[in-house]
């Protein structure tokens, strides 16, 4: 069982940097060499902080992106291509299919970041000529940027397994937007009353919860992550990413693969 | 010639002849927006907004605001306008984003506080800003200065100067100036001597070009004032001696009242008028003396700041 | 046992958004098919033929009915083991080369690393592809995707073959080594169970056919048997470029060519039509029989208005 899951997802692997995605690397080094370059001569005084918020918030968003962008056909494309066929007439269950589709996409998103998150650290010595004691947080920015695409692979790949390309885009990429004012969402809900309240509060706790896992400006600032911190947001975005995959694996169980 | 050649040399030319015709109709674009208005539009005007709008990546974006806060001061600041409307808007934007980028803070406080043409004349929102700073950067030594700055240069409110300095004083880290300013503000409020120390404070805890440039100019400024004051004191007790105005300061070097030839900050030598007067060779580059410069002297548009492109 | 037992199959859709109707795209189906059989599953396009093998192979859930492979039920794992599928007009992984296809497809056959390697080039050699081996798929033409998805089908050497419309994008080269490879495997003892709308493949191949027509069972049986039922014709050729007026009544179609005619009649008035000939003198050159072929048999089986769109020999 799990060496067709790791098969599948060393199959979507394959795949993704077959297609190029990691040519998107090529981008990334581009901006951050320009960014380096420039920024020396534009904000004296605030090298590392510019460097720190523009690298990772390119991490992030260029990883966002590739996750919706490849999420989303995770499951169509092969419908299309007839290939899922092929695959779900062998001995492979459905939610073996799901599970490693995910670990594929994860896995390039994660070698992604590996490389990205060399790319700051290279920046980042070259506008200051050293490192810090406090740069060591940017490692823990970078693994909860991880966790986000794992929040987010899961979410396009839920979308994937029962509607279009197109569709699935757009709700993931909304989810997207909405997540990053969960806390808001969950300050409205605070405020409401009666019905709405208990609808808010749903709404509030259902969607993905992207701001607190973003710290890129305390981190650009240097300062310190609290392990209770790191403890409680790896649990809750590795509890979303199984629910979303759980809701995955469910919906690809019952569907007529027309 | 084949069909399909011709159709792509065509589009080649055709590519070519657009994207040169492009390029000049954008510089045209530029340089006739330069020379109208300045276009005064902050298209989100609310701090809360853009907050919402960053999707969290609000470092950034507070990066991205700083550096046109930057390059808004510089600009306006070389055509010597009178106005500088958006500066703060953008530091509070700016701010609002990122609460610890301090630089900011500072920046507000040299240059939203003074009055037009050298900064844009709200020392009331330059106070808020720092008050906001200090609210969430209790610990930061340097807006504690900033606050006291702002109150000892614009508002002349010395007291709530001392105050400022004193409780920036006591937190880690602090320039040891600040002990000092606080202790002798009492006595000493309008001294020049204070004025010295607050500059060389200034430039000292700061890293932004222009903040520096800024004080420089300053610190050269009351170099000037005392030295002008010291040498038409000097020229004037020649006269006392001698009963006529020296005709140059060699005559000086004579009775020994001077020793060298008098030069200012920047080096030229000073010019002694007729009637006991002394001046600087070229006022232009001494943008804040208040002694030094000819009767009727109108200082041009400001040019001193890095971000102006010149100095 | 069957190899393949379908006991009542069916499936219905509902469409439209407000006003929910049914659509139904197979009607009970009952049908089996015996080991080492190779079987025609024949109809126009539409039919419901891909519906039927995409619930055998689990892909879509059945609204009532059910169906057995080997004796297995469906989405058993240690039946999808021992069987086979080709789906209609694959694409596959555009840039995996022939050798990755088939591995990963080894992979998740469960066949160990060295049995795999060797299985792979066995097989790309049967279908023909040992040169394309390192290409990548997406370099491929129609024909030979064709061919690595059977490829594919065969790679674990199943029990049971089902192939979706094998033939389409192939050459009549291609078309033969398919038809020759299909008789191989049923020497080999293997079941093929295979759809198309190509008459005349259906004809040569299969022990038994079964026509489908609007997700209803037309008929099944061996070819010879249903095509025994269609009366036959003959084909008379004679000397000449007249028609006698009582032959020509007689006569479904002709050909002039040359100095002689070329006349087919219905089996039951050939002795009519002979005599009629005779009767004016007219030397007649040969007189064949004309098999009946399937295409005849759908034909009138078949509403014709309805083959119109589907049917191709």
């Amino acid at each position: 069982m799990s060496a067709r899951i790791l098969h599948i997802a060393a199959n979507t692997f394959r795949e993704a940097v077959r297609d190029r995605v990691l040519l998107n690397l090529i981008a990334f080094a581009l901006l951050m060499s320009g960014a380096a370059i420039l920024v020396g001569q534009i904000s004296i005084g605030i090298e590392r902080l510019v460097v720190v918020n523009l690298g990772l918030t390119a991490v992030s968003l260029f990883g966002v992106v590739i996750a919706i962008f490849i999420g989303i056909g995770l499951v169509s494309k092969e419908i299309e291509k007839r290939t899922l066929y092929t695959v779900l007439s062998r001995p492979v269950g459905r939610w073996e299919f799901i599970v490693g589709k995910f670990f594929g996409l994860a896995g390039t998103l994660l070698v992604n970041t590996l490389f990205m998150g060399v790319g700051v650290f290279a920046a980042l010595l070259y506008v200051s000529r050293h490192f810090v004691w406090a740069d060591v947080w940017i490692l823990v920015a970078l693994y909860f940027i991880v966790l986000q695409f794992l929040m987010i692979t899961a979410i396009a790949l839920l979308f994937s397994s029962f509607s279009s390309p197109l569709l699935s885009a757009v709700f993931a990429f909304s989810l997207f937007v909405i997540g990053s004012f969960a806390e808001d969402l969950r300050g409205f809900a605070a405020m409401a009353h009666g019905a709405g309240r208990f609808l808010v509060t749903g709404a509030a706790y259902l969607v993905p919860n992207f701001s607190s896992l973003n710290i890129i400006t305390s981190v650009a600032h240097q300062q310190p992550v609290m392990g209770e911190y790191i403890v409680s947001n790896s649990l809750y975005a590795l509890l979303y990413t199984g629910m979303a995959l759980c809701g995955a694996v469910l919906i690809f169980e019952t569907r007529n693969l027309k | 010639m084949k069909p399909s050649a011709r159709i792509r040399l065509t589009g080649s030319a055709l590519l070519g002849v657009c994207l040169v015709t492009s390029a000049l109709a954008l510089h045209h674009l530029d340089r006739i927006q330069t020379r109208a208005q300045f276009a005064e539009v902050l298209y989100f005007p609310s701090p809360r907004l853009v907050k919402r709008l960053s999707l969290g990546y609000d470092g950034l974006l507070a990066d991205v605001y700083w550096t046109r806060a930057v390059q808004y001061f510089g600009t306006k600041h070389v055509l010597g306008t009178q106005q500088y409307p958006l500066l703060a808007p953008l530091l509070e934007i700016t701010t609002a984003l990122d609460p610890q980028l301090t630089v900011a803070y500072e920046f507000g406080a040299n240059f939203l506080a003074p009055k037009p043409p050298f900064g844009a004349g709200m020392p009331q929102r330059a106070i808020q800003l720092a008050e906001y700073g200090i609210r969430n950067n209790p610990n930061d030594w340097q807006l504690y200065y900033d606050l006291g700055f702002i109150y000892y240069l614009e508002l002349k409110d010395y007291a709530k100067a001392a105050d400022a300095f004193a409780r920036g004083s006591k937190l880690p880290d602090a320039h040891p100036f600040l002990k000092v300013l606080a202790a002798q503000m009492a006595q000493h409020a309008g001294e020049s001597q204070m004025a010295k120390l607050l500059w060389v404070t200034t430039y000292q805890s700061t890293t932004d070009r222009d903040i520096r440039a800024n004080a420089v100019s300053h610190l050269r400024a009351l170099d000037v004032d005392e030295e002008v004051t010291t040498l038409e004191r000097l020229v004037s007790s020649y006269r006392e001696r001698t009963g006529h105005w020296p005709a140059s300061f060699s005559e000086l070097e004579a009775v020994g009242l001077l020793r060298g030839s008098p030069v200012d900050p920047l080096g030229m030598p000073y010019k002694l008028l007729p009637e006991g007067r002394v001046e600087v060779r070229d006022p232009d580059k001494f943008p804040f003396i208040d002694k030094g410069a000819p009767p009727g002297y109108v200082p041009p548009p400001a040019k001193f700041l890095p971000s102006d492109g010149g100095a | 046992m069957s190899a393949i037992e379908i006991l009542g199959l069916a499936k219905s859709y509902t469409v439209g958004f407000w006003q929910k109707r049914k659509k139904c795209a197979l009607r009970p189906l009952h049908l089996s098919v015996e080991e080492g059989e190779i079987f025609g599953f024949l109809g126009p396009n539409g039919a419901g033929k891909t519906t039927t093998l995409k619930l055998l192979m689990g892909l879509v859930f059945p609204s009532e009915g059910s169906a057995r492979i080997l004796g297995m039920e469906i989405n058993d794992p240690r039946m999808k083991a021992q069987i086979g599928f080709l789906p209609e007009q694959p694409y596959f992984y555009d840039y995996l080369t022939a050798n990755e296809l088939l591995e990963y497809y080894a992979q998740l056959s469960g066949m160990v690393a060295r049995e795999r390697r060797s299985k792979v080039s066995e097989v790309l050699e049967r279908v023909g592809l040992e040169g394309a081996a390192r290409t990548q798929l997406r370099k491929f033409s129609k024909g030979m995707l064709q061919r690595v998805g059977i490829a594919q089908a065969i790679l674990h050497d199943p029990k049971v073959l089902f192939l979706d419309e094998p033939m389409s994008g192939l050459d009549p080269i291609g078309r033969r080594e398919v038809r020759d490879l299909m008789e191989e495997l049923k020497r080999r003892g293997k079941t093929v169970f295979f759809s198309t709308h190509i008459l005349s493949d259906a004809e040569s191949l299969c022990d038994r056919v079964a026509i489908i027509h609007l997700g209803e069972l037309r008929g099944v049986g061996a070819v010879a048997d249903l095509t025994s039922n269609v009366e036959g014709k003959a084909e008379i050729v004679w000397h000449g470029s007249t028609i006698p007026a009582s032959v020509k009544a007689l006569m479904s179609e002709y050909h002039l060519s040359g100095d002689s005619v070329r006349a087919i009649v219905r089996e039951a008035n050939q002795d009519a039509a002979i005599d009629g000939l005779r009767q004016a003198g007219i030397r007649i050159i040969s007189i064949t029989p004309v098999r009946t072929s399937l295409e005849e048999y759908f034909v009138r089986k078949l509403k014709p208005s309805e083959t119109a769109a589907g049917v191709r020999s």
